[in-house]
């Protein structure tokens, strides 16, 4: 394909820990094929060369926490074509969302000596609350081959192969044994969308969840299942509640759990 | 290419191989150019694998199934076939999860595609129920005795051994008697066994169906079986057929689904259903994929690649603007009506075996033979004279 010039790559990092765009750094195979293909021009995790914008892929990581972030990410809109977010955090406001249960001034009381230094929102929100998002690459951390895939889909003007459906049909297609069937593990397969491969069944232990719902997660019926199993109330309702605690289906689920 | 042909009832000479001598079969397939695949322990189950030697086989082990739950358990005996049927069925070597259908680069203005060569690599099945080898029957007919033919699924056929076994005990799932798949091994194998294991004598009937089948049988040590050792191989069936884990009431099951389409069951049923896909993975007939074509990042090189789906996925029924089944509800009734129903109309045979799987291997334990009692046991009588069949009352 004959490109005009190589589209320009931005990384930008909101409330998050770095794992996801270190996926970025983490593509060794594909790194140099990367660097032919896109011009890295802001990646401040990778190089302090910093390029102007406007961009024409945006990578963003991370959730909006606070007054300022909030604001950043409009300008990041601005100067972005094509705005990806990455990750768990980005996706759906991450493990940080675990303060929209809760007040977050009695947090920042107990936790720091002057609280009156710390601006910070109320809550924890997806990148796609504040703007439009054109692709939500999900996964806590991200995959790498779905990052690669998701450029790759970029550059070759097509959709992404990045199924939105359980982890179960990934874990049956690697010919692994259903651990909630064959051993009793409460597994959140049947509710979370595909993407890691089924990584954690492959171990003979159950998911937990990094991808965030599936397309149409019926976690009512899975929760009543995982109470004949023997699971407890305080526990599903901490099941529902890490890395994806905010993603809609999962906050209502843990929520008819509590108390 | 071996067929199932159930008017063709012919009675085959009934041979005796020892459990000692068992796994010399193995080895002589072996050298016969083999992978030799079939039953062994892995993750807590039985699974279908490669088998280096006859100590790979799961002696001594049987599952307990029912509705959403699996557990391996110690026999009191060394039988190798004591068990049920598993999380795998014989698709994953036939119809293969994943399989490259072909690539392409870029060349100069050009692209030039590459056709994917499939490695021809014999496999002996090892193991394979009658429940299975009526799947297998389903998929040719699917895949080969259409107006198109999968080159690549004949290839891998035309290449399979099949040494089928009578089951031995029926699992808390099965329900192959009443699907009238089993468990009796009729046609359709190289080789049939019947485990019989006595106080103190643990020995095989074997039957051959092929050539093939009696040439693998002669190099074997073998004795012509006597009444006795028949009659005891024919118990072995009967007590399996007489203890089977469910059962399902097939008279008119086409026109019973047709005509309850908006039954309440299907909403009883999909607010259980996860939509998660397993029941379509574990089905040993399930045979529906999706393409997918891949680019890497110079985009000089392309790939397509054939992939299981799931009619419980949105994607599935996606066309221009949405999905068609968008509710758990449609999905589900999709699922079960084409099974028992509509494959009736398409390929002039269920599309059930009664092995049970997709009741074993669902995440919350959802049972189609209770799933199509519950539809049957609620139409009111006179119901099924409805001439229009719409199933509106």
């Amino acid at each position: 394909m004959a490109r005009r010039g190589k589209p320009k790559l931005a990384v930008w990092k909101f409330a998050s820990c770095d794992g996801c765009q270190l996926t970025l750094l983490d593509c060794e195979d594909e790194l140099l094929a990367l660097a032919g293909e896109l011009e890295i021009a802001n990646f401040p995790e990778a190089s302090r060369a910093v390029v102007k914008g406007p961009y024409d892929l945006s990578l963003v990581e991370g959730s909006v926490t606070t007054p300022h972030d909030a604001e950043r990410i409009h300008q990041v809109r601005r100067a972005s074509k094509f705005l990806v977010t990455i990750g768990a955090c980005a996706t759906s406001g991450g493990i940080q969302a675990l303060r929209n249960f809760r007040d977050v001034k009695e947090f920042i009381s107990i936790v720091y000596a002057t609280p009156s230094y710390i601006e910070t929102l109320r809550t924890s929100t997806p990148i796609a609350d504040h703007v439009p998002v054109d692709f939500e690459l999900r996964g806590c951390p991200i995959n790498k081959q779905q990052l690669v895939e998701v450029i790759s889909a970029f550059l070759n003007g097509r959709k992404p192969n990045t199924p939105r459906h359980s982890v179960c049909l990934e874990c049956k297609q690697r010919e692994q044994v259903c651990v909630m069937v064959a051993r009793g593990i409460p597994c959140l397969g049947p509710v979370t969308q595909a993407g890691c491969g089924a990584l954690c069944p492959g171990y003979n232990r159950g998911c937990y969840g990094c991808y965030g719902p599936m397309e149409t997660p019926n976690t009512r019926s899975l929760s009543g299942w995982w109470g004949r199993l023997g699971v407890k109330e305080q526990e599903l309702v901490r099941a529902f509640r890490s890395f994806n605690a905010a993603a809609e289906p999962f906050r209502r689920e843990s929520e008819l759990h509590e108390r | 290419m071996k067929t199932m042909n159930n008017a063709v009832i012919e009675t085959r000479p009934q041979f005796v191989l020892e459990r000692s001598d068992f796994n010399r079969l193995i080895e002589i397939l072996h050298e016969k150019g083999y992978q030799v695949l079939g039953p062994r322990l892995r993750d807590g189950a039985i699974v279908y694998d490669e088998l280096e030697s006859g100590g790979d086989l799961p002696a001594g082990w049987t599952d307990e199934q029912d509705g959403g739950t699996y557990r391996l358990k110690k026999r009191n005996d060394e039988a190798i076939f004591g068990y049920a049927v598993g999380p795998h069925s014989w698709k994953k070597f036939l119809h293969p999860p994943q399989v490259r259908l072909w690539k392409a680069r870029r060349k100069d203005l050009k692209i030039e595609v590459a056709q994917e060569e499939q490695p021809v690599s014999k496999k002996a099945f090892i193991g394979v129920r009658s429940c299975e080898l009526h799947a297998i029957a389903i998929q040719d007919r699917v895949f080969l005795q259409g107006p198109y033919q999968d080159p690549f699924y004949k290839l891998r056929r035309q290449n399979a051994f099949i040494v089928a076994v009578n089951c031995g005990q029926a699992g808390g799932t099965c329900f192959c008697v009443s699907m009238r798949t089993g468990p009796k091994v009729t046609d359709g194998f190289d080789l049939s066994l019947t485990e019989v294991l006595e106080d103190v004598r643990h020995y095989f009937v074997v039957e051959s169906g092929t050539e093939l089948g009696a040439e693998v049988l002669a190099a074997l040590p073998h004795n012509a079986a006597n009444e006795k050792e028949k009659t005891s191989a024919e118990e072995v069936v009967k007590n399996t057929a007489a203890h089977m884990g469910r059962a399902m009431d097939i008279t008119d099951i086409k026109g019973l689904l047709y005509r309850n389409y908006e039954h309440p069951r299907w909403e009883n049923v999909a607010a259980r259903c996860l939509t998660c896909g397993n029941c379509t993975m574990v089905c040993p007939t399930c045979f529906c994929m999706t393409v997918e074509d891949t680019t890497d990042l110079e985009g000089e090189h392309a790939e397509r690649w054939q992939k299981w789906d799931s009619c419980f996925t949105t994607d599935f029924s996606y066309i221009h603007g949405g999905s068609v089944r968008s509710t758990a509800k449609a999905r589900y009734r999709q699922w079960m009506t084409h099974k028992l129903a509509t494959w009736i109309d398409q390929f002039g045979i269920s599309g059930c075996v009664g092995c049970g799987r997709c009741i074993t291997w669902c995440p919350v334990g959802i049972d189609l033979t209770e799933e199509t009692a519950a539809i049957r046991g609620s139409e009111a009588p006179g119901r099924k004279e409805d001439p229009h069949g719409n199933g509106n009352t």
